[in-house]
């Protein structure tokens, strides 16, 4: 019923679907010829179009008109098996929610046990399982690749989890939060409390954190606003802070860019980062083996 | 015995014309876009160059500036010949063909802007929209002005198709198209949901069913008869399978949203018509091969004929390829796959685009009252197009098999076998196939353009008098 508001629209679906089919089952037995008549020779039928377009009257091809019935048949009998008729849901009482159900039910019967398997172990300890890393790494060019790319070496906006530099951190226990949980990493902008001066002149601070290049100038006013408005997340030394997620600044490691324009681009308009939670949809068991997985890239200690 | 009446063949000439001229603008672009699936790089970081928005102007200029001018073109001639009457109204016919170039160049300049509905073989904005509507109109008084005035007491059935076209291709822009316009260049679909999904593809399947299939019917039962000089095989044939034809085809757009938040109930209805529509189909075929019983040999000598009969061919095939595709199980394979692609080039290549160069070599020469200038070139454009199909169909079926089958597969440990960019890396060589056959296939276009300029060339258009009909 839940498709439709009233029986109306159910029956408005069944009787020109039935009506359907039957009519063309009128319409094929209507044109052939009755059973045990004699042969009719192919005849014109006596019209003539644009001087020479006629047409005969050859009788329907009888494995033509098999294949017809056949087809007819076959859609009778599938929507007395399979819901198609308004709210009639067909004997088989089949859905394709069900169907679903049934085959990830399947699956997590067959597979769970060794993914729990998996999770009793200590996230140090898989790393050193080669059959639980590679698929840890299956898992990873499936999941998480379109951000982090196939080499997990990241791409603007998304890190790279090859490096040593974590934003939340890199402890095995503190990457699998981030799956589990995701994390959300938001950068005010500053357009209106520093203008567009004072941007510049912090982002020439921030790059010159990195030993960077940099307008010595420009540079010292932006250390002024860099205490004032910036060092309560990135902390006066510049080396942020894993628990809010804030980049260290001082390790030419850039989550947005690294140029001059996209630095500026950052602290103007802020930016918004979102890692999505993976709890609900891979399970625990699986996070965990990601998470010793993303691990052992930054360790370098996986077994090859 | 012929009255002082005469037809009018401007407008067919023109629409003759500029069905060679798009179609060769519409493939060149489908050749440029295939280089780009194997080639990203040919995007060039130029948004207006980029594969998104040359794909639509592709389909777009291949469906309704080439077979669109096709279907102009031969119906305005087949509707005047076998009624034996001047077109209704000089005035409206030229007012399609004027506001029908409008609408392709309209479309030509705001797809590659990036100006858009979003809505697949339905992109264009709203103002066209409305300008197609009232083209569309026009071509409908024009059509069945003429059915009306004709002088013979039978409409020949290559009329019932052209008519069931006309009719229900309005039915279908307007009702898909509706829509809130924000602005001058944007608007917003009257649908929401799986509800416009719905009607989309009610809409795109039907674009398939009436533009590609009814339309073109129309062109195979004026012009296989016609050039092959036998009656058509059988006439119960016809009646029978025009009016399930009209009728199945309109119930099979939910099977391209096989398992999806389409309801259960309506995407079996549309798999049982999808599988029903095969021997309609099949009726349009065995009709437009069985005609030339008796006269086989024909083939052999006649290239503009193997055009016409090897079109039908694969019109058979595509619409075996169809019903199967729409059955759930195969579906859950070929679904999103190249697979699909390959479908439809088989059913855009083999059936719709040869059946009209079949018409266009048969007319143009008729219309400009010269000969052919080679058949020998027909017969080079015959094989490297047919060639070009054979290529990009098997092409996309391999990839599209194979495709499905990598999504699909699954390891001991119930991780997938393959990444998504595994199975892009595998297809690879599968695009290359592809894109040299559709660049076979734009050669032979040129071969014909070539062949029809050397043809036609200072010919004068022919003034053809109108004789009395047979009785």
């Amino acid at each position: 019923m839940a498709d439709f508001v009233s029986n109306f629209w159910s029956w408005f679906i069944i009787i020109p679907t039935v009506a359907g089919i039957l009519g063309l089952v009128w319409l094929i037995r209507w044109m052939s010829e009755k059973p045990g008549a004699a042969p009719v020779k192919p005849e014109s039928m006596g019209h003539v179009w644009d001087e020479d377009l006629q047409e005969l009257n050859n009788p329907l091809p009888r494995w033509w008109l098999g294949m017809f019935y056949i087809t007819l048949i076959f859609g009778a009998v599938y929507l007395v098996l399979y819901p198609g008729l308004g709210t009639f849901k067909g004997i088989l009482n089949w859905t394709q929610v069900d169907r679903y159900n049934k085959e990830v039910a399947d699956a997590d019967k067959r597979f769970n046990p060794l993914y729990e398997g998996y999770l009793q172990e200590d996230l140090r300890t898989l790393v050193h399982n080669p059959k639980a890393m590679k698929t840890a790494a299956r898992l990873f060019m499936n999941n998480c690749t379109i951000c982090h790319s196939s080499d997990a070496g990241g791409s603007p906006g998304f890190p790279s989890l090859r490096d040593k530099d974590w934003l939340y951190g890199g402890e095995p226990e503190t990457i699998k939060q981030s799956i589990m949980n995701g994390r959300a990493g938001v950068m005010p902008a500053w357009s209106a409390a520093l203008g567009r001066d004072g941007v510049v002149n912090v982002a020439e601070y921030v790059l010159s954190l990195s030993g960077r290049k940099v307008n010595i100038n420009a540079a010292q006013a932006g250390e002024e606003k860099y205490k004032q408005m910036c060092a309560g997340c990135h902390g006066t030394d510049g080396k942020g802070n894993t628990a809010m997620g804030a980049p260290n600044l001082t390790d030419n490691i850039w989550l947005y860019g690294g140029s001059q324009k996209t630095v500026i681009q950052s602290i103007e308009f802020g930016r918004k980062g979102n890692m999505p939670a993976h709890k609900d949809f891979l399970g625990e068991a699986k996070a965990h083996l990601l998470a010793a997985y993303v691990f052992s890239l930054s360790t370098g200690n996986l077994d090859k | 015995m012929a009255t002082s009446e005469t037809y009018n063949y401007k407008v067919v000439r023109q629409f003759a014309i500029m069905t060679i001229v798009w179609g060769i603008v519409g493939m060149a672009v489908g050749v440029f876009i295939a280089a780009q699936m194997a080639w990203p790089v040919l995007n060039f970081d130029v948004p207006w160059l980029t594969f998104s928005r040359l794909r639509p102007l592709h389909t777009n200029a291949v469906i309704f500036a080439f077979g669109g001018s096709a279907l102009f073109a031969t119906s305005y001639y087949v509707v005047q010949r076998t009624c034996h009457v001047r077109l209704f109204s000089d005035g409206l016919a030229a007012f399609t063909f004027w506001g029908w170039q409008l609408v392709i160049l309209s479309a030509a300049i705001t797809l590659p802007l990036g100006i858009t509905s979003a809505k697949e073989y339905a992109e264009l904005e709203w103002p066209i929209d409305v300008l197609i509507a009232v083209v569309w109109v026009a071509y409908a008084i024009v059509f069945f002005g003429t059915i009306i005035k004709r002088k013979t007491p039978h409409i020949y059935v290559a009329n019932w198709f052209y008519g069931g076209f006309i009719v229900t291709v309005a039915v279908l822009h307007i009702v898909n198209s509706a829509a809130l316009p924000v602005s001058f260049l944007k608007s917003y679909s009257a649908y929401a949901g799986v509800q416009d999904a719905m009607v989309q593809w009610w809409y795109g399947h039907n674009a398939v069913g009436f533009f590609l299939t009814a339309g073109f019917l129309g062109i195979m039962y004026y012009f296989v008869p016609k050039q092959a000089n036998r009656p058509v095989y059988s006439y119960r044939l016809s009646v029978v399978h025009f009016w399930a034809l009209v009728f199945t085809y309109i119930w099979a757009g939910p099977h391209h949203l096989h398992y999806t938040a389409l309801p259960d109930w309506t995407q079996s209805l549309g798999m049982v018509f999808s599988l029903i529509l095969l021997a309609p189909s099949w009726g349009g075929m065995i009709n437009g091969i069985m005609t030339l019983s008796g006269a086989w040999e024909k083939l052999r000598t006649d290239p503009v004929l193997r055009f016409l009969i090897v079109s039908v061919s694969f019109y058979g095939m595509s619409t075996f390829e169809g019903p199967m595709m729409a059955i759930k199980t195969v579906n859950a394979l070929s679904h999103y796959t190249d697979w699909t692609i390959g479908h439809v080039h088989s059913g855009a290549l083999g059936w719709v685009a040869m059946i009209s160069i079949g018409a266009m070599y048969y007319l143009l020469p008729r219309l400009f009252g010269r000969e052919l200038y080679s058949l020998k070139l027909v017969e080079v454009h015959f094989w490297v197009s047919t060639i070009g199909i054979a290529l990009y169909i098997v092409a996309m079926w391999v990839s599209g098999i194979m495709q499905g089958l990598m999504w699909r597969a699954v390891n001991a440990d119930g991780t997938l076998t393959y990444s998504f960019v595994e199975s892009v890396q595998a297809m690879h060589p599968f695009y290359i196939i592809r894109f040299s056959g559709g660049a076979l296939f734009l050669i032979g276009m040129l071969v014909m353009a070539y062949n029809i300029w050397r043809t036609i060339d200072g010919a004068k258009p022919v003034t053809a008098a109108i004789p009395a009909p047979a009785h």
